[in-house]
């Protein structure tokens, strides 16, 4: 018999312990248990039972001494592997990084261990967060907890944050961190039933997370609801003097600011998301969406980003011309994997072959094409062209909120989850069409979140996703709590691993 | 514009990543299909625009030029796949 304790959201956990009726030792405990049970799904990839237990029964003596815990005291989490937490494994789901324990902690995770959470252990993802399926792991696949109507094909829980959603759509963890640098954990939470919100580019430090693509890679919360959502957020966030990114602003209390009141407020629908081959449940699913918001008080405008078209192409110039120069720090000398060298191999040969043997398909056709976008001769054709399509982009966004927009409604993704190894013969570019709605906003350095909405003709979750004005992510969850209020999405996936 | 083999190589090379011979065909065929795509980039008008240099209009903040930091070696090391009296241990570089 399974406990029920790891089903519950992170606010009544807190409520339940702040009441004296839950410990954490129990909770985590419990959580430990899901997990060993939950292998099948091959979310958790490096346990860490021994640290979790070690930290929730440290919550629960501050408890006892005093009735000012933090805010996320005992609350059992999963961490993404991108995250280096010190003296365990993080490995960005990469081979190159085999056997890589950090001497040093990331800012995000010790923030939240600074407000008393808990770690259960390490969660699979896309090999350097490059994938929208977590089929280019080291680990192998994470597996979705939801699968079509009569039907046992293993579907993927999206990417790059995968292990992330299906943890925290399996109950195995009462949240998870994400990253997302074209759409990493809006559309895992979208593929998974859950809630998954991408920060304004500078909120959360990005000092001690493996880098993708810095000028886009934003950390943030993926939870069962919007208010977990928003009370991880609150923990993730703040100015970090060790990232020269990270925005000197103060942060707002984003829980208070969940009144579920949005009168007055106006909801942009932007007509270039209406795509080719989309297909109609979706359509039909954003029209409900905006439908929700306008009975729930918002103004309803039709509005026009014109470069959407150009996102995808603009951001497979610039994140492999980032990740190029991020990924040369894996040379086989400092960290991680070195390749055994023949007689009479000399350094660049250490190099090649470390690096052939350490990356993946993916990632090597990444840093290819980035250096050569960034190669003499091609700089100014591809590399400055996408940033001036960039600036256009953002130019875009910055016109319809000056227009007075508070918030932008879209589709999540353009499917519901797919089966893993369906798109295996797919060229990469049919891939990438995955993160076609939510790419514009790592664009534009922007908010969004995913919020679940329904379910498709085959039981699949589908979500839409809100894009907010920079640094109103207060105002952004608010007018996600009242979507979801008025979606009413309580589906659960039926167990079967 | 489309890649030949050769381009893919010396890519390959530049990057330092090595690639057999065999691999180097269809990894062409990716990289076409790739720059295929970007390719659409060039219908934009960006005439006047500069490109973005950073999301946020932001100063990157200054800090004092002191040492703040220091004094780990052992540390530093820890990861290291070879390391030998206190530093990184490479394939010999200079003849």
């Amino acid at each position: 018999m399974m406990s029920d304790l790891p089903k519950m959201k992170i606010a009544e956990a807190r409520d339940a312990m702040r009441r004296g009726e839950l410990t954490s030792v129990e909770l985590t405990e419990a959580c430990l248990g899901a997990i060993d049970a939950a292998d099948a799904l091959n979310a958790f990839v490096h346990k860490t039972p021994e640290i979790a237990l070690d930290q929730a029964r440290q919550a629960d003596e501050r408890r006892k001494a005093s009735e000012e815990a933090p805010a996320l005291n005992g609350i059992p989490l999963g961490v993404k592997d991108l995250f280096c937490t010190r003296g365990v494994p993080s490995q960005a789901a990469s081979k190159i990084l085999d056997g890589f324990r950090p001497e040093y902690e990331s800012t995000v995770t010790r923030q939240l261990f600074d407000n008393g959470a808990v770690m259960l252990g390490k969660l699979n993802m896309d090999e350097f967060a490059m994938g929208s399926s977590n089929e280019t792991s080291t680990y192998g696949n994470a597996v979705n907890p939801w699968r079509r109507r009569q039907d046992d094909a293993a579907l993927t829980p999206g990417g790059s944050s995968g292990g992330s959603a299906a943890a925290v759509a399996a109950d195995l963890c009462l949240g998870a961190t994400g990253t997302d640098t074209g759409g990493s954990i809006r559309q895992p939470a979208a593929f998974t039933g859950i809630t998954g919100i991408k920060p304004t580019y500078g909120r959360c430090s990005r000092w001690g997370i493996v880098a993708f693509a810095s000028s886009l890679d934003q950390a943030g919360p993926m939870a069962r609801d919007v208010r977990d959502a928003a009370i991880l957020l609150q923990a993730m966030c703040g100015h970090d003097p060790l990232d020269s990114t990270s925005a000197d602003l103060p942060v707002p209390d984003f829980e208070a600011a969940l009144t579920g009141d949005i009168r007055g407020k106006t909801i942009g629908i932007p007509r270039e998301y209406h795509m080719d081959g989309i297909p109609d449940e979706i359509e039909a699913l954003w029209a409900q969406g905006r439908q929700m918001l306008a009975d729930a008080g918002a103004k309803i405008v039709d509005i026009s980003l014109p470069h959407t078209k150009y996102a995808l192409p603009t951001y497979y110039v610039i994140a492999p011309a980032e990740a190029s120069s991020n990924l040369a720090r894996y040379d086989g000398v400092r960290f991680g994997h070195r390749a055994k060298l023949a007689q009479g191999d000399g350094i660049t040969e250490m190099y090649e072959k470390t690096r052939a043997e350490g990356f993946g398909n993916e990632v090597k056709r990444r840093v290819m094409i980035g250096t050569y976008v960034l190669s003499a001769g091609f700089y100014d054709a591809y590399y400055n062209r996408a940033r001036k399509v960039r600036a256009l982009i953002k130019r875009d966004f910055d016109e319809v909120f000056a227009q007075g927009v508070d918030a932008i409604l879209t589709p999540a993704t353009p499917s519901a989850a797919f089966g893993l190894g369906e798109m295996a013969d797919a060229d990469p570019v049919q891939m990438y069409l995955n993160d076609v709605f939510t790419v514009t906003v790592n664009l534009a350095g922007l908010p969004g979140i995913a919020v679940p909405a329904g379910l498709d003709g085959q039981g699949l979750p589908l979500g839409l996703q809100l894009i907010g004005r920079p640094w109103e992510e207060a105002d952004l969850l608010n007018t996600a709590y009242a979507l979801e209020r008025a979606a009413q999405f309580v589906e659960k996936p039926a167990r079967w691993w | 514009m489309s890649i030949d083999i050769e381009t893919a190589r010396k890519v390959a090379h530049l990057a330092r990543i090595r690639v057999e011979e065999a691999e180097l065909e269809p990894l062409t065929h990716d990289f076409n299909a790739i720059l295929g795509f970007i390719e659409q980039l060039g219908e934009v008008d960006v005439a006047g625009i500069e490109p973005m240099v950073s999301v946020t209009p932001m100063r990157l903040k200054r800090r004092d030029d002191v040492v703040t930091d220091g004094d780990q070696q052992a540390r530093v090391l820890a990861n290291a796949p070879d390391a030998r009296e206190g530093f990184f241990a490479v394939p010999k570089v200079v003849e």
